[in-house]
C-alpha cells in the first residue's frame, strides 16, 4: 500500500463460530487503529460489506484478508476462491480456517448423517419434520429456480481450497497474537510466506508447572483426579495435549487445572497433529507388558480422535473418517 | 480394479539391525514371499513415526508393516518398546477412521528370522487381499455437483439485478 492511501482490509467466516471475529474485537479500542490503517471493505461480523462489491475490486486489491472458518459448503468455497483472487495477502485465520477445529469434527460423519441428526432428530425442526424435508440445491418454485449452497461430505481447510499465505493459530487466537499480526503487517515485519505467525515452542514451555519425568501408569479423565496445582498434569495422568502443541496462548488452560486440548495446532515440520501426540505418549507410558500397555490404553483414551485430533481432523493426513454415502441427500 | 486381480500395496517399514538383515537373508536363502511389500529400512523400528503409517495411508497403501529387533534385543535398548505402545495406541485409534486394524502389522524379526519376515509379509499379503482395497483418497472426493453448484452462484451473481443509485 502506498503511504498516504489507506490499505484494504477484508474479515471473512465460513464454517466457525464467530469467536475469531469476537477476539478481534478483543484487541479493544486498537480496532481504531486498524480502521485508521485501513478502510474495512467486508467484514460479516462488524461491518457492511457487499459480496457484489468485492466482485468488481481488480484482483489483488485487498491489501490484507482474514479469513477464519473451514469450508463446508460451496458458498463459503466461493467466497474462499474469491477473497484469495482479490487479495494480495490471505491470512488463515485462528483454527477453523488452518486446520478445521470443532467443525471439522463433523468429519466423522457425512452428509447425509449430519442431515438426519439436524432435521430428523435435532431441534432444528422442531416439533417435528413428518416429510423429512431436507435443504436441496436446486428447489423448482413458480418464479423460477432457487439455489442453496451444496453442503459437503467433508469440511475442508483453507489451504485445501486455496492458496494461503500466512496462518494465525489459536481457537480462537488470543487478542494480543491478533494485534502482533496485525502490527507486523502494518510493520512490514511479516515472516516469509507460508508461516505461521507465531513461537515455534511448545505449551510445556509456557506453562509454569513443575515437570519431572514423566512415567504414566494410568490416565484420568478430568473429572476423576483432583490434580495437584503445581505439577505437570501430564505426569498425573491427565491427558493434556501441552506436549504437542504450539504455544503462543500463555498456558492459560493449565493454569487453571484444566489440561491443554491442543487449540493452537501443531509446532512446524509436524505433519499430523494426532501423530504427534499418539508418538508422544507412547513414550511415556511406563509398561513394556504388551497387555498392560493394551490395558492403560483403551480404559484411559476411549475417544482416542476426539483427544488427539479435537482441533485438527480436517487437516490431518487422513483428513476424516471413512466414508460410506451413496451421494444422495 | 476388480476384485480378483487387487494386488495390495504394503509398506514395509524395517528396522536395519535385525528385520532389513532378515529380509537379506530370505533373499540370500531365496525364500520365497509375496511381491506386494515395498521395503523402508529404518535404524530401529522406534524411528517409525505414526505419521509415516498415516502419510502412506493417505497416499494409496493398503496396508502397512513394522518389523523389528524382539523385545530386549534393541540395538537402541528399549527403543523398540516404544513400538510396541504406538503400535497399540494406532490399533486403538484407526478403527475410529473406518480402518481395520489389520492393515497395520506388527512382527518382531531378528536377523536369523528370514523365514519368520516372510512368512509375516505373506500372511500380511492374504489378510488385505481378503480386506480388499483402502484407496484413502477417494474418500475426499465430494459431490459431483460442487463444481457446478460454484459457477452457479457466480452466474446467479452477474443475472442478480443492480440496484439503481
Amino acid at each position: 500500500m502506498s503511504e498516504n492511501q489507506k490499505g484494504k482490509l477484508a474479515v471473512y467466516w465460513a464454517a466457525s463460530c464467530g469467536g475469531c471475529d469476537i477476539n478481534t474485537l478483543g484487541i479493544d479500542t486498537k480496532i481504531l487503529d486498524v480502521a485508521a490503517a485501513f478502510d474495512i471493505i467486508m467484514w460479516p461480523c462488524a461491518t457492511d460489506g457487499k459480496v457484489r462489491d468485492i466482485e468488481k475490486l481488480s484482483d489483488g486489491e485487498i491489501d490484507l484478508c482474514l479469513f477464519n472458518g473451514g469450508i463446508r459448503t460451496s458458498e463459503q468455497e466461493y467466497m474462499a476462491r474469491l477473497l484469495r483472487q482479490k487479495s494480495k495477502v490471505l491470512v488463515a485465520f485462528g483454527s477453523c480456517a488452518i486446520e478445521g477445529c470443532i467443525p471439522g469434527l463433523a468429519n466423522m460423519n457425512n452428509r447425509q448423517e449430519i442431515f438426519d441428526t439436524v432435521y430428523k432428530e435435532g431441534s432444528a425442526t422442531y416439533p417435528e419434520n413428518p416429510d423429512d424435508l431436507r435443504p436441496q440445491h436446486e428447489t423448482e418454485m413458480p418464479e423460477g429456480t432457487l439455489y442453496l449452497p451444496v453442503f459437503y461430505d467433508t469440511l475442508k481447510t483453507l489451504a485445501q481450497t486455496v492458496e494461503v499465505d500466512y496462518y494465525l493459530p489459536g481457537c480462537p487466537p488470543e487478542p494480543e497474537n491478533i494485534w502482533k499480526a496485525l502490527t507486523a503487517v502494518l510493520e512490514g515485519t511479516l515472516p516469509p510466506p507460508g508461516s505461521v505467525i507465531g513461537p515455534n515452542t511448545t505449551v510445556c514451555d509456557e506453562c509454569p508447572r513443575t515437570r519431572t519425568e514423566k512415567k504414566i501408569k494410568k490416565f484420568y479423565r478430568t473429572w476423576q483426579i483432583k490434580p495437584d496445582p503445581d505439577v505437570c498434569l501430564l505426569e498425573q495422568g491427565i491427558l493434556c495435549n501441552g506436549i504437542a502443541t504450539r504455544a503462543g496462548c500463555g498456558a492459560l488452560c493449565p493454569q487453571v487445572n484444566s489440561p491443554c486440548i491442543g487449540c493452537h495446532g501443531p509446532n512446524d515440520g509436524v505433519q499430523d497433529y494426532g501423530a504427534r501426540m499418539i508418538s508422544a505418549l507412547a513414550s511415556v507410558i511406563d509398561s513394556e507388558d504388551p497387555d498392560e500397555i493394551n490395558r492403560i490404553i483403551s480404559e484411559g483414551i476411549p475417544d482416542p480422535v476426539g483427544s488427539f485430533y479435537r482441533f485438527s481432523l480436517a487437516g490431518s493426513l487422513l483428513r476424516r473418517k471413512k466414508l460410506h454415502t451413496s451421494h444422495k441427500d | 480394479m476388480s476384485e480378483n486381480t487387487f494386488e495390495p500395496k504394503i509398506v514395509g517399514f524395517l528396522c536395519n539391525w535385525c528385520s532389513y538383515t532378515a529380509s537379506d537373508l530370505a533373499g540370500t536363502a531365496r525364500m520365497k514371499y509375496a511381491p506386494n511389500v515395498r521395503i523402508i529400512r529404518v535404524m530401529c523400528s522406534g524411528r517409525v513415526d505414526p505419521s509415516f503409517l498415516l502419510k502412506a495411508f493417505s497416499l494409496g497403501a493398503d496396508a502397512v508393516l513394522i518389523a523389528g529387533c524382539h523385545p530386549g534385543d534393541c540395538h537402541y535398548q528399549n527403543q523398540n518398546y516404544k513400538t510396541m505402545r504406538r503400535y497399540s495406541m494406532i490399533q486403538h485409534t484407526l478403527p475410529q477412521f473406518g480402518i481395520e486394524p489389520e492393515r497395520v502389522k506388527l512382527v518382531w524379526a531378528s536377523a536369523a528370522e528370514g523365514q519368520r519376515l516372510a512368512d509375516a509379509i505373506d500372511e500380511l499379503s492374504a489378510e488385505v487381499r481378503e480386506l480388499g482395497p483402502l484407496n484413502w483418497s477417494k474418500n475426499w472426493d465430494e459431490n459431483g455437483r460442487r463444481l457446478e453448484a460454484l459457477e452457479d452462484i457466480a452466474k446467479e451473481h452477474e443475472e442478480a439485478m443492480e440496484v439503481p443509485l
